[in-house]
């Protein structure tokens, strides 16, 4: 039988990948798709107490954070071209300009 | 059991995909791993009585935010891949190790939490006029929730603008 634990511990592991490909990689591009794998994991958790709950509101609160994810993408993006633009390069350790 | 062969083939598609997501050293190969993950996990909300956001997975992310990637990554010409030089400062090992406690932490709250709790008595879903996934989300989204829809849509605007204002060479 699949509780909604199951679904959750999912959700976990996928968050924890997303948090380790943020803090190992250094290709800016990587980190963003493991922003994406974050958002995904959080999608996951939000369905599963639905479909508990008998609700659709998490259903409808993950079609929201879909929008967001896919603002954060297209500003994110943009601003790796500008970057890009500027230093030939997609590696955050040359991203320190405001580095304190 | 059947449910039940689903839902750990569909896991272990998806954490595999996002693994090697995350450790593919070719920026396209990476992309394309997503684009699997993505589609692996509207599988799952199928399992999970969601069809609705299952397409609207598919549509956005797969068709859209992927192809979004793509672009990036083929404008973005790499000569030198920037994994090749290594940082001295960068400390993996503790970001390693401390993913790791997160985990150990995550899963003990999930499966404490669960456990003690007496399982939740079905909330009583509020009586919509329509009947299916897709209508009854629709209904949710024009009624309760117009507002943060309405600001959604205003978001995703912003985003564009500020997107072309960012990509763009000169204003």
């Amino acid at each position: 039988m699949i509780t909604p634990t199951h679904y959750m511990l999912l959700s976990a592991a996928l968050f924890i990948i997303g948090v380790v490909g943020v803090m190992t990689r250094r290709n800016i591009i990587i980190i963003f798709m493991s922003i994406e794998l974050i958002l995904n994991a959080v999608n996951i958790n939000l369905v599963a107490f639905s479909m508990q709950l008998h609700n659709l509101v998490g259903q409808v609160f993950a079609i929201f954070v879909i929008a967001v994810a896919a603002a954060e993408a297209a500003v994110g993006l943009g601003i790796i071209l500008a970057f890009y633009r500027n230093k030939e390069s997609v590696n955050i350790d040359e991203m320190n300009l405001m580095r304190w | 059991m059947a449910q039940a062969i689903a839902f750990y083939t569909l896991a272990a598609f998806i954490l595999g995909f996002a693994v090697l997501v995350v450790t593919t050293k070719d920026t396209v190969h990476s992309v394309l791993f997503l684009v699997l993950d993505f589609l692996f996990v509207a599988a799952l909300y199928v399992l999970l009585n969601a069809p609705f956001l299952a397409v609207i997975q598919v549509l956005v992310y797969a068709g859209g935010i992927v192809v979004l990637y793509l672009f990036v990554v083929m404008l973005v010409n790499l000569k030198r891949p920037p994994e090749a030089h290594r940082d001295p400062h960068r400390l993996t090992k503790i970001g390693f190790g401390l993913s790791a406690a997160v985990l150990v932490e995550l899963g003990a709250i999930v499966v404490s939490g669960y456990m003690k709790t007496s399982p939740v008595v079905a909330a009583a879903t509020e009586t919509m006029p329509v009947t299916g996934n897709t209508e009854q989300v629709g209904w949710l989204l024009y009624t309760s929730y117009l507002i943060p829809f309405e600001i959604a849509s205003m978001l995703l605007l912003v985003a564009m603008i500020g997107a072309i204002v960012l990509a763009k060479r000169e204003l």
